[in-house]
């Protein structure tokens, strides 16, 4: 065994909004990058690898960015990677780069995601380049009327996670969408896109980029700022079509919470983790997660959406960020859960930081449901152990 | 390396032939590959701790197309798996830094694209700055040729010695069953055939494949475990140039120089597969990893032979671990690439026991 501790020492956004015209690719993932390296207080220079992810490359028409992105990343005579795999890949690629310092092949790494979708059609893609497809809302709305049915779920579940996640991206001043004035009510008279999916139930297409900087021990000891450790990690996938699979609570995302868990010594998710930042594109996701990744029990997620428990000042607040709900680059999206939560457990998640955040969760998924990227990060080493 | 990091072996290794246009879609030619090489290696599908694909949608014209190679893969129940939009080469090194970490012992890759649905004139340039070059078409054949001048233009290598690489390539692929372009041609004869884009002619060009390629590895205790002939990987590491070719200098390929001196190349090779797709850029790789004249160059024909995009850097791998494991070699290089002109390159020492 020879794996080190690693930790977030650096975090960076772009504004994330409908059309960033103001910028080409590469002037989106580097202003992100710069940010984070401003915040590690490091430069281009210091920095030994890259790891960028996006989601399918026809989104904005360019065959394998990394390359022509090379330049604005600073990644020449560097090693760089390029990361796939579906709507989990901004966690996937966060969890590569942690693996690079992990196991001490580099000191310090800086893993980028993005997507600008204004380039391109993001629903003709997620509906594999064909026309007429029913694109990812269309796939997972039988799912969630699914749950409904199995859980017993008041339909005001969803409308319910629309407005809280809308009203904390009014605390973030990266999210895209900025609601101020939604109502349970103007929830339920959008129109439904797919039942039962409303209008506002469902994510933004968004242009936007995230990055973070990795590094060792040592590194996190030197950094200007509280630094965010991974606790652990774990990648699950599975396949997304065979008879009898269970798609409201996907075999490899259990799995893939348990590894989770079991890496960091968690036994009970619900009072050991401070709060999750959770892959939720369509509001019923929430309650989704919370069971699927057995941090509620069989049917009590939509209970912890019901008695508020999921808001920002609940027992255990998901997406304080706003979430993909208001927020979504999807290649990036996944890693901008990965970077909430570790601006959660540093303390430096300004106006939606959620108090006494030592442990916190972070969560992708991608394809038919079927990818699974998870951390848990914390304030210190032992952070979980200090709670018992 | 500067870092300590642990051996880890090749115990599993398999290809597809290359196909001009195979009838068979990607999850289909990938499935045999796949338990073929995990067959080789004696270990259950069930068992494997970490797997890891390279491909690219663009090949495909699909969003996404890499979700239904999984059904080659079989993933139920769920696995450990990743996924890199690059050479399967790099899917390598993806498992290989998962397996320093200690708690997993084996690992399954692989790579596979299918190129003849498309025309690689008109999709590659979409792999070029797009704002500067995608416009001009910049495809891979005319980049190739610039390099491929200014080479001959700085003396660094003849037309004679580009089809003399070329016709020892096909040459080579008569014994490999997997090549696609294979025979015994004469280099003088082939230097009186046409142009395609000058300085290139056909024979300095790749053909276009569909295949696919699989490794499987191990760390050091579970490889020994396995067989009596792992295939050590000793070092290996990874660059990046700059993209615009007109900030590069195309003679030479400063990130094969420190891929390679990162991954401990330097004494005695027998042999090197180099993910050379134009004649030329073996004398070029060559030169940047100081393989003299003693060392056998691409014995399986290489990607002049068979060119299967997204998987060719793997093969490398495949077709080193056969030349070890099978072919009695001791030791060689593995070389793959990504974009255009060399831009972007990997490099690997194995070795035997």
């Amino acid at each position: 065994m020879s794996s080190q501790p690693a930790a977030v020492i650096g975090i960076g956004q772009t504004k994330h909004k409908k059309r960033r015209d103001d910028v080409s690719l590469p002037g989106l993932v580097r202003e992100a990058a710069q940010r984070a390296l401003d915040d590690a207080e490091l430069t281009w220079k210091d920095i030994d690898a890259v790891v960028l992810g996006k989601a399918p490359d026809p989104f904005e028409g360019v065959m394998m960015p990394e390359l022509s992105m090379a330049d604005a990343l600073g990644a020449n005579g560097k090693p760089m990677m390029r990361v796939h795999t579906a709507g989990s890949v901004g966690g996937s690629t966060a969890l590569v780069a942690t693996h690079l310092v992990q196991t001490g092949v580099h000191d310090r790494v800086l893993t980028v995601a993005y997507e600008k979708q204004a380039e391109g059609n993001a629903q003709w893609g997620l509906a594999g380049g064909r026309s007429g497809g029913m694109g990812a809302g269309g796939i997972f709305a039988p799912w969630m009327r699914s749950y409904i049915k199995q859980s017993g779920a008041p339909e005001d579940i969803g409308w319910k996670v629309a407005v809280k996640d809308r009203l904390n991206a009014c605390k973030n001043p990266y999210a895209h969408l900025q609601l101020k004035d939604i109502t349970i009510e103007a929830v339920k008279e959008s129109p439904v896109i797919w039942d039962p999916i409303h209008f506002h139930e469902s994510c933004p297409s968004s242009d936007g980029a995230v990055a973070m900087v990795l590094t060792n021990e040592k590194g996190a000891k030197k950094a200007p700022r509280k630094p965010a450790w991974v606790l652990a990690t774990a990648m699950r996938s599975e396949l997304g079509v065979f008879p009898g699979r269970n798609n409201v609570r996907p075999q490899a995302g259990v799995e893939c919470a348990h590894m989770i868990y079991d890496q960091a010594g968690i036994t009970n998710p619900r009072e050991q983790i401070d709060m999750a930042e959770l892959y939720v594109p369509f509001s019923w996701y929430e309650p989704m997660w919370l069971e699927g990744h057995d941090i509620a029990g069989p049917g009590e997620g939509w209970q912890m959406v019901a008695d508020g428990s999921t808001e920002i000042d609940g027992s255990f607040p998901v997406n304080a960020s706003g979430g993909v709900l208001s927020t979504n680059p999807i290649g990036a999206s996944g890693m901008i859960r990965f970077a909430e939560a570790a601006l959660q457990v540093r303390g430096e998640a300004g106006e939606h930081q959620v108090k006494d955040a030592h442990v916190a969760l972070a969560q992708a998924y991608g394809g038919s449901a079927q990818y699974f990227a998870m951390w848990l990060v914390g304030d210190e080493l032992d952070a979980v152990a200090k709670k018992k | 390396m500067a870092k300590k990091t642990e051996d880890i072996a090749i115990v599993g290794y398999a290809q597809s032939p290359s196909y001009r246009q195979a009838e068979l879609t990607e999850p289909q030619f990938l499935y045999p590959v796949i338990s073929e090489a995990l067959e080789r290696a004696g270990v259950p599908r069930r068992e494997i701790g970490f797997t890891c694909a390279g491909s690219c949608d663009y090949l495909s014209g699909q969003t996404f197309a890499f979700v239904m190679n999984l059904d080659a893969v079989g993933a139920w129940p769920p696995i450990s798996e990743s996924h890199v939009e690059m050479d399967g080469a790099w899917a390598l090194y993806e498992a290989w830094v998962r397996l320093q970490h200690g708690d997993i012992d084996t690992a399954l890759v692989f790579g596979s694209g299918k190129s003849s649905p498309g025309k690689p004139a008109e999709v590659f340039p979409l792999q070029m700055d797009p704002y500067t070059l995608t416009p001009l078409g910049a495809d891979p054949v005319s980049l190739a040729a610039l390099q491929a001048r200014a080479m001959l233009d700085a003396g660094k290598i003849t037309e004679d010695e580009m089809a003399e690489i070329a016709a020892r390539s096909r040459k080579s692929a008569v014994n490999n069953p997997y090549a696609q372009v294979k025979g015994d041609d004469d280099p003088a004869v082939l230097l009186k055939e046409p142009y395609v884009t000058a300085p290139l002619r056909k024979h300095d060009l790749p053909p276009i494949s569909d295949g696919a390629s699989a490794v499987v590895l191990a760390t050091t205790e579970k490889a020994k475990e396995l067989t009596d002939h792992p295939v050590w990987i000793r070092g290996i590491d990874h660059r990046i140039d700059i993209h615009q070719p007109g900030m590069r200098d195309l003679t030479e390929s400063p990130s094969t120089r420190l891929a390679g001196k990162n991954a401990g190349v330097k004494g005695k090779f027998d042999f090197a597969e180099l993910s050379a797709s134009f004649s030329h850029q073996e004398k070029l790789l060559c030169d940047e990893l100081g393989l003299g004249k003693d060392v056998e160059i691409n014995l399986s024909g290489g990607p002049l032979a068979a060119n299967p995009v997204m998987a060719v850097g793997l093969t490398r791998f495949v077709e080193a671990a056969r030349l070890i494991a099978e072919g009695g070699k001791k030791r060689g290089v593995a070389h793959a690439t990504s974009g255009q002109a060399l831009q972007q390159n990997l490099v690997a020492v194995l070795e035997a026991e």
